[in-house]
Order: C-alpha cells, then sequence, then structure tokens
C-alpha cells in the first residue's frame, strides 16, 4: 500500500514542479496546487496506512494491540490543508489582480517592479 | 470509558497542577500580538485607536521580551508546555538565550517602525488593515523565535507569511502587485518545502519537539535519510532568508510597498530564516551540518557578493537595501558554515545588528524621500545642505550597515573573521572584507550624490517636511547601533551565550525535560 502511495506522491511532485517553471502564472498556481497535495499525500503515507483497524487502544492496555495508523500526521495534513488552501485562495485572486492591472500572465512581461531598462545609477556629478 | 468514580492515572502524560505564573512570560510575546490583532480586527473602521493601541502592545511587547531575555540569561532556557500535556506530546514553547534576544530586538525594531508608521500609514492604508496585519506579522515572528515544536514552526512561518502578503499589497499599485506574485509564490514553495522535510522529520523521529530532536538525531543510527532532511531544511529556510541563488524574490518586491514595510521585511523575516537554519542545522542536525559546511560556505560567498555587486547597480535606495540584505544574509551564512563558537556567536551578534541597521536603512530612504521627493539617485541632491541632522544620521547607518566603527557592523565582522581564518577558510574571511569594501562603495555613492551634490535648477520647490516621529524613530534606532558598536562587550557575551547554548543543547533539553524524565 505504502509503496503504490509513495510512486502517487512522486507523481504529483513531479507534474507539480513541472507545471511551476512554466512562464504562465495560471499554470504555475495549478503547480502549487499539485506540490501542496504531493505533501499532504506524503505526510499521510508517513503515518502508516492501515484499512479498517481504529486507532483506539482497548482497556486495560497502554499501546494498540496491533499496528494502527498514526492519527497525528493526519491531524498535521488537516493543518496544512487549511494553510495552503487560504494561501492558493488569496494567490488565485493576486494572480487575477496581476492580469487586470499588468494586462499579461507571462511572467515574461511581468517587470513594472524590475524594469527591464532601468539603466545605471549616476557615474559622476 | 472511565467508570465515575474511579480515577485515572494520567501523571505519565499530563502536568499535575497549574502552570507557574512566571511560565506565561514564554508566550506572552506571541499571545500579546495575536489579542491585539483580533482586537484590531473587530474595530477596523475606529482607524483613529489604531496606531495608539499598536504602540502601546509594541511598547509591551518589548517589556516582556526584555523580561523573559533576563529570566533565562539568569536561569538558563525556560519551556512551558500547552494544555497540560507533558512533552513530547504538547507542544513546547521553549525560549533560550539565542530566541528570547531575537525576538526581544524584533520587537524593538518593530516598536521603532509602528512609531515611524504613524504618519506614514495614511486613513486609506489603515482602514485596510495595516495595523491588523503588522501585529499578526509580529506575533508570527515572536512565535518562530520562541517555539519549541518544529510543526508549530511551520505553523508561525505560515502566520508571518500570510500576514507579510497583506502588507507587502497595501495601496495595490501595479509594482506592488508585480513584486507580491513573485514573492508569494517563492515563499509558499519555500514553506512547502519546509512542510516537506517535516513530514519526513516525523516519520523518521516519531516526535516534533526540537529538544527530544536534538536528543534522539545522535542516537538514531545510520539507517535514518537525516543527511536528506537537512539537505531539505537548508533548501527550505535559505530560500526564506534569501541566500544565493535563491534569493531573486527579495530584490523584485521588497522596494514596492511603503518604506515602512519594506524596513519590517528588511529587518526581520530574513532573519527568521537564518533563526530557523541555527535551530535545525547547528541544534539538531549538528552532525549532518558538518558535512553541508562546504556547500553553505559557497553559498555564502556568492550570496556576500551577489548581495554587495546588485547594490552597486542600483539607482533606488530601496533596492540598495534590498541587495545590502542579501549581503548581510551572506554574512550570517558564513557563521553557520564555520560551526564554531567563534562563528556562530559572530553570526548571532550580526543578526542582532542587521535587524536594527537594515531596518534604520529603509527608514533612512523614507525620510530621504520626505525631505528631497524621491527614492533614486539620479534626482536626489543637495540634502547635505537641506538638513545636516539627516546627513548625520546617513553617514552613521551607512557605516553600520557597510560595518566599520564606530557603527554596529565592525565587531560582528571581526568575530567572524578570526573564527574563519581560525580553521584557514581563506575564501569566507576575504568574501567578508570584500563584500564590506562593495557596500562601502554603494552607501558612499549614496552619500556624495543624495547628500553632496549640489541641488540642480529649482528643486527647492519639492523639498518636504520630515516627520518628527519618524526622525524620532530613526534616532532611537541610530543610538542602539552606537551602542552595539561602542560598547559591544554586553553583545558578545550574549551571542557567545546564544552559540554555546545551540553547540551544547543540553541546557535546552534539560528545560523541557527536566530531572531526567525524557521520553
Amino acid at each position: 500500500m505504502e509503496a503504490v502511495f509513495a510512486i502517487l506522491v512522486g507523481l504529483f511532485f513531479a507534474a507539480g514542479i513541472y507545471l511551476m517553471l512554466s512562464r504562465h502564472i495560471i499554470r504555475i498556481l495549478l503547480g502549487v496546487v499539485l506540490f501542496g497535495n504531493a505533501v499532504n499525500l506524503l505526510i499521510f503515507t508517513n503515518g502508516r496506512i492501515m484499512r479498517e483497524v481504529p486507532p483506539i487502544i482497548a482497556e486495560g492496555l497502554d499501546v494498540p494491540a496491533t499496528a494502527v495508523a498514526n492519527p497525528l500526521p493526519q491531524a498535521l495534513i488537516l493543518t496544512a490543508i487549511v494553510i495552503s488552501f487560504s494561501f492558493f485562495a488569496f494567490l488565485l485572486v493576486l494572480a487575477y489582480r496581476a492580469y487586470q492591472e499588468i494586462g499579461t500572465d507571462d511572467t515574461d512581461g511581468m517587470r513594472v517592479a524590475e524594469p527591464a531598462d532601468d539603466g545605471l545609477p549616476p557615474m559622476g556629478y | 470509558m472511565a467508570v465515575q468514580g474511579e480515577v485515572v492515572d494520567k501523571t505519565a502524560a499530563m502536568i499535575a497542577g497549574p502552570v507557574a505564573a512566571a511560565d506565561w512570560l514564554v508566550i506572552a510575546p506571541v499571545l500579546l500580538p495575536i489579542v491585539a490583532g483580533a482586537v484590531l480586527l473587530m474595530i477596523r473602521h475606529n482607524i483613529r485607536w489604531h496606531a495608539l493601541l499598536a504602540l502601546v502592545v509594541h511598547a509591551a511587547m518589548v517589556g516582556t521580551n526584555g523580561l523573559l531575555l533576563q529570566r533565562v540569561l539568569a536561569e538558563g532556557p525556560v519551556s512551558m508546555t500547552m494544555g497540560s500535556w507533558l512533552p513530547p506530546f504538547g507542544i513546547s514553547f521553549t525560549a533560550d538565550a539565542l530566541g528570547a534576544a531575537f525576538s526581544l530586538t524584533a520587537s524593538v525594531v518593530a516598536l521603532v517602525c509602528c512609531a515611524y508608521s504613524v504618519r506614514d500609514i495614511d486613513a486609506a492604508g489603515r482602514r485596510y488593515g495595516f495595523y491588523p496585519f503588522l501585529m499578526l506579522m509580529m506575533a508570527g515572528v515572536s512565535g518562530a523565535f520562541l517555539t519549541g515544536d518544529m510543526f508549530n514552526l511551520y505553523v508561525w512561518f505560515e502566520v508571518f507569511l500570510i500576514s507579510s502578503f497583506g502588507l507587502l499589497i497595501l495601496g495595490s499599485e501595479k509594482a506592488q502587485i508585480d513584486g507580491a506574485t513573485k514573492y508569494a509564490i517563492l515563499n509558499l514553495v519555500g514553506t512547502t518545502l519546509f512542510l516537506i522535510a517535516t513530514g519526513y522529520l516525523y516519520g523518521t523521529f516519531g516526535t516534533l519537539n526540537m529538544a527530544d530532536l536534538a536528543t534522539k538525531a545522535g542516537q538514531i543510527g545510520e539507517a535514518a535519510p537525516l543527511m536528506t532532511l537537512a539537505t531539505l531544511y537548508l533548501l527550505a529556510f535559505s530560500m526564506k532568508a534569501a541566500a544565493f541563488p535563491l534569493n531573486f524574490w527579495l530584490p523584485a518586491s521588497y522596494h514596492t510597498p511603503p518604506v515602512i514595510t519594506g524596513a519590517l521585511f528588511g529587518g526581520l523575516l530574513t532573519k527568521v530564516g537564518i533563526y530557523a537554519l541555527l535551530r535545525s542545522l547547528v541544534m539538531i542536525f549538528a552532525a549532518e551540518r558538518l558535512v553541508l559546511a562546504g556547500v553553505i560556505g559557497w553559498v555564502a560567498v556568492a550570496t556576500m557578493l551577489i548581495g554587495a555587486l546588485g547594490a552597486l547597480a542600483q539607482s533606488d535606495i530601496r533596492r540598495i537595501a534590498g541587495f545590502l540584505v542579501i549581503s548581510g544574509v551572506g554574512i550570517m551564512l558564513a557563521g553557520i558554515a564555520l560551526g564554531s563558537n567563534g562563528g556562530l556567536s559572530g553570526a548571532i551578534f550580526y543578526a542582532l545588528h542587521s535587524m536594527l541597521a537594515l531596518s534604520a536603512l529603509y527608514l533612512l530612504g523614507g525620510l530621504m524621500r520626505q525631505r528631497g521627493g524621491s527614492f533614486s539617485l539620479h534626482s536626489l541632491s543637495g540634502l547635505y545642505g537641506a538638513s545636516p541632522f539627516l546627513a548625520a544620521l546617513a553617514f552613521i547607518i551607512s557605516l553600520a550597515v557597510a560595518g566599520l566603527p564606530p557603527g554596529s557592523g565592525l565587531w560582528p565582522k571581526v568575530m567572524l573573521v578570526r573564527a574563519a581564518l581560525d580553521v584557514g577558510a581563506w575564501q569566507i574571511a576575504a568574501a567578508i572584507l570584500l563584500s564590506g569594501f562593495l557596500a562601502t562603495i554603494a552607501l558612499g555613492r549614496v552619500f556624495i550624490l543624495a547628500f553632496w551634490r549640489e541641488r540642480a535648477g529649482d528643486k527647492a520647490t519639492t523639498a518636504g517636511v520630515m516627520s518628527v516621529s519618524g526622525c524620532c524613530a530613526l534616532v532611537v534606532l541610530v543610538l542602539a547601533m552606537l551602542a552595539m558598536g561602542v560598547l559591544p562587550e554586553t553583545f558578545i557575551r550574549l551571542s557567545t551565550t546564544a552559540a554555546s547554548g545551540l553547540l551544547d543543547a543540553s541546557a535546552y533539553v534539560h528545560a523541557v525535560f527536566p530531572v531526567g524524565s525524557g521520553s
């Protein structure tokens, strides 16, 4: 089970990084989403994957009788999902606003903050 | 299911009894700005109260951070674990000399910037939430400096990052949105790398508590992928610290928002990256840092020189300051690469100096704009005649940033060069000296062009008046830098204590797991 998930995580990372290498903001954002979900799956896999074994400790015991999935990584994922979701919402608005203001979603054309023809500072006076 | 009347024995996992009142001090510097941020959001429309409340809370943060540092220096690291759980089950907040010193300096810088902002941020900026964002960013920064848990550190990174997005686009000018897009995407990728590393960390160790990790990292043996973890952390935190070749988002964005935001970002945020590197690579993955030392050393050399050369090529004061931030990050990385007590204490001292000096440089740019009407070296001129006071401040700040006496940058550089020569790392010593020389030229040119060059034509009409709060804020920073430069013994002792606490984490571990009850 873990091996399948490991391959899936690898595919997610590959697709996410490939999209992030694009010049277009919208593809970069889709890459960021895939990248974030790859991490969530990675943490999920780290916590052991077990089907239909509830992580409940029976009465009188201190540890579970059989191996169970660790619930803590799943709690970490919930935190990470909330954070990446809010970031993505912000980034979508920001990208749309940038498209409206600058008129392009091509990062090569986004030179407002760093103009290409900035020139050198004065060499003397 | 507990039967009624039966007492469940919880001593194995829970702390009995309430938390000692004095221990609340550890989380006070985080609690204060979070509460203030929430209150400010609730009174979002009563903008009259914003600046006053923010100033009071920042002053209280400086006070609590000062008390915390005093206590840490007197008694050693202090720890508090949330929810009465025993560590490592609960999230620990642990303040040692390093965290408390960084947190105190950060809150001093924030207080000064807050004073500067009283006249600088207009009603629109306040209504769009400048002060709530500022408070929440400070909560994130203090939380990152004081937390003792790796995943919690990630959460604080995200807290200050999302607040910094808000601050960065406040005003919504074209350049700001352009800069913010690059800043947001690259920093999000950086923190995602941090999250990947933390996921593997938990998978490897089964704990996220830093004290627990520091104990277990040396015992876990060869099978664990510790090199992968250390390299991922190096990559993630170098991205946040803007080290070459991951520095391109910084000069693209830090000059676009109001100078006050640039001052806060340039002074504080990159140092959080450096702090996290110190914590993860020096305290937890000490053996792996030794393997990576060569790489970190060359990255440090490249960062120092690229930053200084970039500053030479700019004509906007804020962009010069942005590149000097990068150059300073290289100098701190040099200390991490050396890894000796001398090198680390030099890096820590330099970080404290750099928080003050780079914020001061941005604020100076703001005052020059108020007086001379521009940020550009092409049009600034005659400021020496217009305001000798500003020229004096600019002179001292330039000396401090370039690392010349009597500014605060001299002593940490002396410590670092000595530590580098002690181990024969001549390339690091040479790069520190060369980057200081290049920074002197870059800042000297600002002084020659903006202050000494005679005013061309009748530009006198554009000359404005400097705000009193801005001048007071800058004077406070300059006095602090002079104190650091003229009386360095206190700060050298403080940073040496902090460095020893990192190299030998036993006091830190003992604060979290008292009387050998470690898991």
